[in-house]
């Protein structure tokens, strides 16, 4: 919880006209909660070194330049250039919201199985733990070219369901199902240490799988 | 691309269009995967860099103004690709003009947007991150030392007719 945020967005609340330009914060990196090497022998040091350091920062500095050239757009009322925007900031803006939730989706201290009322949806909606996995594992493999594989809640069925997403086109944004737990099979995410064997990858992400972050997710998708 | 182009033959043997049109995203996948590689591999070599000669320059003069500025364009569209996929300098049969474009994932480049492939630089992650990490520019920069430009021509050459 931010003090100088809260205050920035009561003000421009207040101030609707000179707020919503001025008062528009800029995304930042979020902080790893483990260490870069923490997550081996499954995912390497190298590959989260770089997604996290590279790949996410860049989404968040693209994110950041295009909302701004975006709100300048829209001050002058130049929708023409408001649109030519929009892929950037689906792209950028959906990269960014993904590996958020990814850092969160993963620990070293994950894997096993999840409980309560997470393991219940999962046996409701797919059977067993283990064909749950089946399923977003075969859905996640067969993503052509980047992409990522979800589990997801849909609201208006309050059931869980699997998906994926092309590039980084965000799961909510796209389908409207609340993402739970993301697998990103853009080849950047493996490829120094599993290089073409996109299959063993998303077989060894299992062993860090944050339930309890998943769990925590669904939980606040129900409300 | 075999595997998925026999059940699609047989799939069309018994007239059932339902599992052709299932098996349509693997064959544009696989089979645009298949051409492109098979187009990538004659457009790179050891001896390739430098510069085009005769009729390919002249048309690259004609339609870009200099051989930089086609460099600096298709450089530009190929690392502006969102996700994976091919940048292209292509032919278009109906006005006799290159053309640069960018396609998504494998999207053979004729089959989607009727250009004939002359040059084509593969920007997949797989294609450059061992060695260039995140840094696709650095690749794609790099790959104008081994651009085989006698081969861009000879696709030239067979486009036009």
């Amino acid at each position: 919880f931010s003090a100088v945020g809260y205050v920035r967005r009561c003000a421009a609340t207040l101030n609707p006209i000179l707020g919503a330009v001025a008062s528009r914060q800029k995304h930042t990196l979020p902080d790893l909660p483990y260490d870069y090497g923490a997550l081996e022998p499954h995912i390497c040091a190298e590959i989260m070194q770089l997604h996290h350091s590279k790949h996410h920062a860049t989404y968040v500095n693209n994110l950041n330049v295009a909302e701004e050239k975006y709100q300048e757009a829209l001050a002058k009322g130049d929708v023409t250039t408001q649109v030519s925007l929009q892929p950037a900031m689906k792209f950028n803006g959906g990269g960014h919201i993904n590996h958020t939730i990814f850092w969160t989706n993963l620990s070293p201290n994950g894997g096993g199985e999840p409980q309560g009322e997470l393991l219940e949806a999962i046996k409701r909606d797919f059977g067993s733990f283990q064909k749950m996995k089946d399923k977003i594992s075969a859905a996640t493999v067969a993503v052509q070219g980047s992409g990522w594989g979800w589990l997801g809640f849909d609201k208006d069925s309050a059931r869980l369901r699997i998906a994926a997403c092309a590039n980084q086109d965000p799961l909510q944004g796209t389908t409207g199902l609340i993402p739970l737990l993301g697998i990103d099979v853009w080849e950047h995410a493996y490829y120094l240490q599993y290089k073409n064997v996109r299959p063993d990858y998303v077989k060894a992400i299992w062993n860090v799988v944050n339930w309890e972050n998943v769990s925590e997710r669904l939980q606040a998708a129900k409300k | 691309f075999a595997l998925y182009f026999i059940r699609h033959d047989a799939a069309q043997q018994n007239c059932d269009v339902t599992t052709q049109v299932s098996l349509q995203l693997a064959l544009k996948f696989n089979g645009g995967g298949h051409i492109n590689h098979t187009i990538f591999w004659t457009n790179l070599s050891p001896n390739g860099g430098g510069e085009p000669q005769g009729e390919l320059l002249e048309a690259i003069k004609r339609d870009f103004g200099s051989l930089q500025k086609m460099k600096e364009k298709m450089s530009a569209a190929t690392v502006a690709v969102q996700g994976s996929g091919w940048g292209w300098l292509g032919f278009d049969k109906d006005s006799g003009r290159l053309r640069i474009a960018a396609c998504a994932n494998q999207d053979p480049l004729q089959g989607t947007t009727g250009l004939v492939p002359l040059l084509g630089i593969d920007v997949w992650e797989h294609a450059y991150y061992l060695q260039y990490k995140n840094v696709r520019p650095d690749y794609v920069k790099a790959i104008w030392n081994v651009v085989n430009w006698e081969n861009v021509s000879e696709r030239l050459q067979a486009a036009k007719k």
